[in-house]
């Protein structure tokens, strides 16, 4: 199963070696650095926050890695072993979807548009339909299945878009901001959720987060991102760090 | 067509569908189906991303293209149109890609450089407007059986197209990151989309109009949105839509005399406020 391939992996190796590295990444838009020499290495299994003030480039790096837009540097996946397996499966869920809520569009199309080729507007083979299933089962939505997107709630929608990162599992998730304008309930399922997905599948996250307390609660390591990496370490000890000060000035203390 | 003249006669109850007379009408009935059905798909994707404003520019290079065809001499400046719009609409992709304007900005920018190429060209040197008349206001009354067999291959042509595309059109509709993050190149999904309606908004130019044209590329789809949850339902629509309104506008300009690209269009659009009053009744 490909499911369980870091987990095999870790079993057999040193998990220390199954990795995600960001390198050197760097982009210019016009004759504005956005970023420059980003530098981030992530374990496998491990949740790294990005944290920075608003224009610190935490979406322009997410969008880098992607492959959206131009950049320098390169981002590589190591399996346990070490050997170089390229370019990692990126699973990935937007900010809030800019969507339009008028929009025809069923649960099970949005699945079926991206994780097959058959035309989704001709009809849906069984074996698709158990697939989506399935997959929105991981995450505890089968029951939206036909719900058309514009009528989910906030909370639904993430949800959604987290089984559909997940589908099939990659080996980098990228969470950017995935739950703002969600309500706390909602907030506190998305977590959870991500949480055991993480342990059950031992992938490595990125996660855009302004939400201090969700950082120090689900984060194993927080990235002070300003243009470039500022700080790197442990969520307790980040906010002690001068950098963390000031960066982000009074906050610091409350937060 | 001989078969075509048989179903006709058969199906349709009206004086002019009897046996061997009035052919341009019965070629104009099969016509209207052809382009209703490449235009209701179209449109649904040209809705869902949103590129109402996309299509009505691309009618307009379509148009300079027709007068350039004309000045260079060409017989069929049809196809000199063809070639114009595709230009004319990878020139907005590519501006809009490689710069931070918004789309509209751009669009209206080359939309308005085209009309008034357009006019510019055609009226250089004295020349009288008028000729291009028929550009404006569409005649698929004068429609040939050569034309028929080519709308027939545009039509056979779409629909390989959109069991290629369309998941991939889909995913970008919703979210651009979404797309890239599952490997999809928008930027070349894009091209291909515009491109295949630069070509059928020329092509069908000079039946329907260039005045009407868009807005049997909006309604259609416009109205099967609001009463349609999800892409099945949507098509399904959309495309009966299109197709009653096409066949409907038809017959009824026919009968009281008036431009059918017109007529057609006003059907449309009592579909769209009969379905928006429906609106809210599907989840």
């Amino acid at each position: 199963m490909i499911e369980n391939k870091h987990k095999e992996n870790c079993e057999k190796n040193c998990c220390g070696l199954c990795c995600t590295k960001i390198e050197n990444i760097g982009v210019i838009y016009g004759r504005n650095t956005i970023l420059r020499d980003v530098n981030i290495h992530i374990h496998c299994g491990e949740l790294t926050a990005l944290i920075g003030p608003n224009g610190a480039g935490k979406s322009t790096l997410l969008k880098a890695l992607l492959g959206e837009i131009k950049h320098t540097g390169e981002l590589k996946f190591l399996d346990a072993k070490g050997i170089h397996t390229g370019h990692p499966t990126i699973g990935y869920v937007p900010q809030s979807l800019n969507f339009d809520a008028g929009s025809p569009t069923s649960v099970l199309d949005l699945f079926m548009a991206c994780r097959s080729s058959f035309p989704a507007w001709l009809y849906t083979p069984k074996k698709i339909l158990k697939d989506v299933e399935e997959s929105l089962e991981r995450v505890k939505v089968a029951h939206l299945i036909k719900r058309r997107l514009g009528a989910l709630s906030g909370g639904e929608m993430q949800r959604v878009l987290l089984a559909l990162a997940l589908d099939p599992v990659p080996d980098l998730l990228l969470l950017d901001e995935p739950v703002s304008g969600v309500d706390q309930n909602g907030m506190e399922l998305f977590y959870k959720t991500v949480s055991d997905i993480r342990e059950a599948y031992d992938l490595s996250i990125i996660l855009v987060s302004h939400d201090f307390d969700i950082i120090s609660r689900y984060a194993d390591r927080v990235v002070l991102l300003n243009g470039t990496v500022l700080y790197s370490g442990s969520p307790s000890e980040v906010y002690k760090d001068e950098s963390f000060s000031k960066t982000f000035g009074m906050r610091a203390g409350g937060a | 067509m001989e078969i075509w003249y048989k179903v006709v006669e058969l199906v349709i109850p009206f004086d002019w569908a009897k046996a061997d007379h009035m052919f341009f009408m019965k070629n104009a009935l099969l016509a209207i189906i052809l382009v209703s059905f490449i235009f209701g798909i179209l449109s649904t994707m040209i809705v869902n991303n949103r590129m109402a404003f996309f299509s009505d520019a691309l009618g307009h290079g379509a148009f300079t293209g027709v007068v350039i065809g004309g000045i260079l001499g060409f017989v069929r400046p049809i196809w000199s149109a063809v070639v114009f719009s595709i230009i004319f609409s990878l020139g907005i992709t590519l501006v809009k890609n490689k710069s931070k304007i918004s789309r509209d900005t751009i669009i209206g920018v080359f939309s308005s450089v085209a009309i008034a190429l357009g006019i510019f060209l055609s009226t250089l040197g004295g020349r009288s407007f008028t000729k291009l008349n028929a550009f404006l206001v569409g005649d698929i009354l004068s429609i040939k059986p050569s034309e028929i067999g080519l709308l027939f291959l545009v039509l056979i042509a779409m629909i390989v197209l959109w069991s290629l595309l369309f998941n991939k059109l889909l995913v970008v509709s919703v979210n651009q990151s979404l797309a890239s993050s599952r490997g999809l190149n928008t930027f070349w999904i894009e091209v291909i989309f515009t491109t295949a309606i630069a070509v059928i908004v020329t092509i069908s130019m000079s039946w329907i109009g260039l005045l009407v044209i868009n807005s049997l590329l909006i309604l259609p789809a416009a109205a099967a949105r609001n009463i349609t949850s999800n892409v099945r339902q949507y098509h399904v629509v959309t495309i009966l839509i299109s197709m009653v309104s096409g066949v409907g506008g038809l017959i009824l300009s026919y009968y009281i005399e008036t431009a059918t690209g017109a007529t057609i269009v006003l059907i449309l659009s009592i579909f769209f406020f009969i379905t928006f009053a429906l609106r809210g009744k599907t989840c």
